[in-house]
């Protein structure tokens, strides 16, 4: 990739740093990769390979996992599902994070530190500790009011929302005090609202922040499995339950699985490796603080 | 302070509006100025409160009731159960207590083995690609895709690697390295722990990686140069210069992964199924297993509570001995 020339660091680096470096970084390279190279071969596999003893090399390729997979469980379905739920979450997310963001970033108010260290220490709450109540909340919230909230969609996106909205808000309140403040006072005096100058100058100047938090927000509902087990009934399952369906067969057709593994990690892999570098500058940003 | 409105807003609120303007705002605007904070950040504490705050309280709430799967439907009818649940769960003479301990322990050996690792990984790939090479951006994708890769389809590769008769793993130790008198089996019994922490730590490392990647961006050039010049090596310069300033970074990191390690729930529930070999039953799986096999939610949500408070007291511990005084911390370049 990018063989930038940059000045060497004022004193070259001596040879024992850079074989140690050549060592570990090719094993690393070696133990990242080695599921990978699971996934993707086996998915290209007969089934006979997958079953008798592992091979390095399938003894042929076949693409027929890639067409099994959508017949052994509906996981086209689940596809759905996880893609509504995913992207209704960060959607919402994305929203209620920049709201909140903004007023941490442009307001000086009572409480803000308040907000700040609560928001951020629910992320150190166990899953376990608000999952029964929730569901029993859902529940209750169901038959009061008709609301379906436990095994719908609305429910999950509810939920999985919440998830990845404490390290959004911390990563925009970084982006957005990126954003130099000259620009808001500057739209304020064109005459915009404080929301209008949100909107139209700080949004704007701090989209690949907002883009970085869209992705993890995403990734977040994408992955988490806890409370889908629970949350979820037949129609509304999302991959992380669906493909364990694979696995409750009497026969476990690995090839498939992997087949359906890689399917299903696709959009977020490609998503994610597209928007890293973006990922990186957020955390240096949100790091500074 | 406090009198009228007329007066600057109290607290910092004025500090910001230059002095000249302030007086020539009407009221109406100035209030709506003062509650528009609140009114952003409204919709992230409502929800916030109802799916975090609020079921954490019921939580505590259900723990000291007797909430068997009778009262599922009106948990609110449920007896009350006064300290039973914690006597229940605390009580290390009896399986429920002696389990819950048991995991308890082998979640604190496993957090440690695996948070250390993780770190290790993460800062020692981050220092080997702080200078630019052949290849970095391509290798800094690349280490990145265990976390991207979502959990469960990551962990059920890791699975099938370890299947005893057609996995990976059992074919390089056993058939290609000779190692062992037959295949072990990875899924089940002791050797769980081992596999379940590969798979953490695999999973794991590039979170450091990323954090370290970004906090080495955060040392100016200039310190390397100054320490050059004072005759340090390489390895001289990591050591001294570099991971001293990492130390703010590492305080948030070391606790965050320690907390996401110690509440892990995707990783053994997808590599073991419902039911984790004693060797690898993390805790938050066992509370799991045990409230959803006996429905017993109060004891659940006891045995939740007990997890919530260690990590709160592990948490504050860790923060007051970490946290230098602020005179001491290095402002490594604020913005």
């Amino acid at each position: 990739m990018a063989a930038d020339k940059k000045p060497r660091s004022p004193m070259a680096a001596p040879r024992s740093f850079l074989w140690s470096r050549r060592i570990f970084l090719t094993l690393l390279t070696g133990f990242v990769l080695l599921p990978v190279y699971v996934m993707v071969s086996s998915s290209l596999k007969p089934l006979a390979d997958v079953s008798g003893k592992f091979r390095w090399i399938p003894s042929g390729l076949t693409l027929r996992p890639y067409l099994d997979i959508w017949r052994t469980v509906p996981l086209a379905d689940y596809f759905v599902n996880s893609l509504i739920v995913a992207g209704a979450a960060t959607a919402c997310s994305l929203v209620v994070a920049v709201f909140a963001a903004y007023a941490v970033s442009r307001h000086a108010f009572r409480g803000r530190r308040v907000f700040t260290v609560t928001v951020l220490s629910t992320q150190m709450f166990p899953g376990i500790l608000f999952l029964l109540p929730l569901f029993l909340l859902y529940v209750d919230i169901g038959n009061a009011t008709g609301i379906a909230l436990f095994g719908s969609r609305g429910g999950l996106i509810l939920t999985y929302l919440t998830f990845s909205l404490p390290f959004s808000v911390w990563m925009l309140i970084g982006y957005f005090d990126g954003v130099p403040r000259d620009l808001d006072e500057a739209a304020k005096v064109d005459g915009c609202g404080p929301l209008g100058a949100l909107l139209r100058v700080v949004v704007p100047a701090a989209v690949p922040g907002i883009v970085a938090v869209g992705v993890y927000a995403f990734m977040t509902a994408w992955g988490e499995v806890l409370f889908a087990s629970v949350m979820t009934t037949d129609t509304t399952r999302t991959l992380a339950v669906g493909l364990q369906g694979y696995a409750t067969q009497n026969d476990v057709y690995w090839n498939q699985v992997m087949a359906a593994s890689l399917v299903v990690s696709v959009p977020v892999v490609a998503g994610f490796l597209l928007l890293q570098r973006y990922l990186v500058t957020g955390l240096t940003a949100g790091a500074v603080k | 302070m406090t009198t009228t409105a007329i007066e600057k807003p109290p607290g910092r609120t004025g500090q910001r509006h230059a002095p000249g303007a302030a007086p020539r705002r009407r009221r109406p605007g100035r209030l709506r100025a003062r509650g528009l904070p609140y009114l952003l950040l409204l919709p992230a504490l409502l929800l916030e409160l109802l799916v975090h705050l609020v079921p954490m309280l019921i939580g505590i709430v259900m723990s000291f009731k007797e909430l068997t799967q009778f009262f599922i439907r009106d948990w609110t009818a449920a007896p009350w159960a006064g300290p039973d649940n914690y006597a229940v769960s605390l009580d290390l003479d009896a399986p429920v207590g002696e389990a819950l301990l048991k995991s308890f322990l082998t979640t604190c050996l496993f957090t440690f083995c695996s948070v250390g690792l993780c770190w290790l990984l993460g800062t020692a790939a981050a220092l080997f690609m702080q200078e630019a090479f052949r290849g970095r951006g391509l290798l800094r994708a690349l280490f990145l895709v265990p976390y991207a890769l979502p959990v469960y389809a990551a962990v059920i590769t890791w699975a099938f690697m370890f299947q005893r008769d057609n996995g990976l793993v059992n074919h390089v130790l056993h058939d290609q390295l000779g190692i062992g008198d037959g295949p072990a089996f990875w899924l089940i019994g002791d050797n769980a722990f081992v596999t379940l922490l590969v798979v953490s730590v695999w999973k794991g490392w590039p979170f450091a990686f990323l954090v370290l990647m970004a906090g080495l961006q955060n040392i100016p050039r200039e310190v390397y140069e100054a320490a050059a010049l004072d005759g340090a090596g390489t390895w001289r310069q990591v050591r001294h210069v570099t991971l001293p300033s990492l130390r703010p970074v590492n305080q948030v990191l070391v606790l965050v992964l320690f907390l996401w390690t110690f509440n892990d729930f995707n990783t053994p529930f997808v590599l073991f199924g419902k039911a984790a070999p004693a060797s690898a039953d993390l805790i938050s799986l066992h509370i799991y297993q045990s409230s959803f096999q006996t429905w017993n939610f109060g004891t659940g949500s006891a045995m939740s509570v007990l997890l919530l408070l260690f990590l709160l007291a592990v948490t504050g511990a860790y923060l007051l001995l970490t946290t230098r005084s602020p005179r001491e911390r290095k402002a490594a370049g604020g913005r």
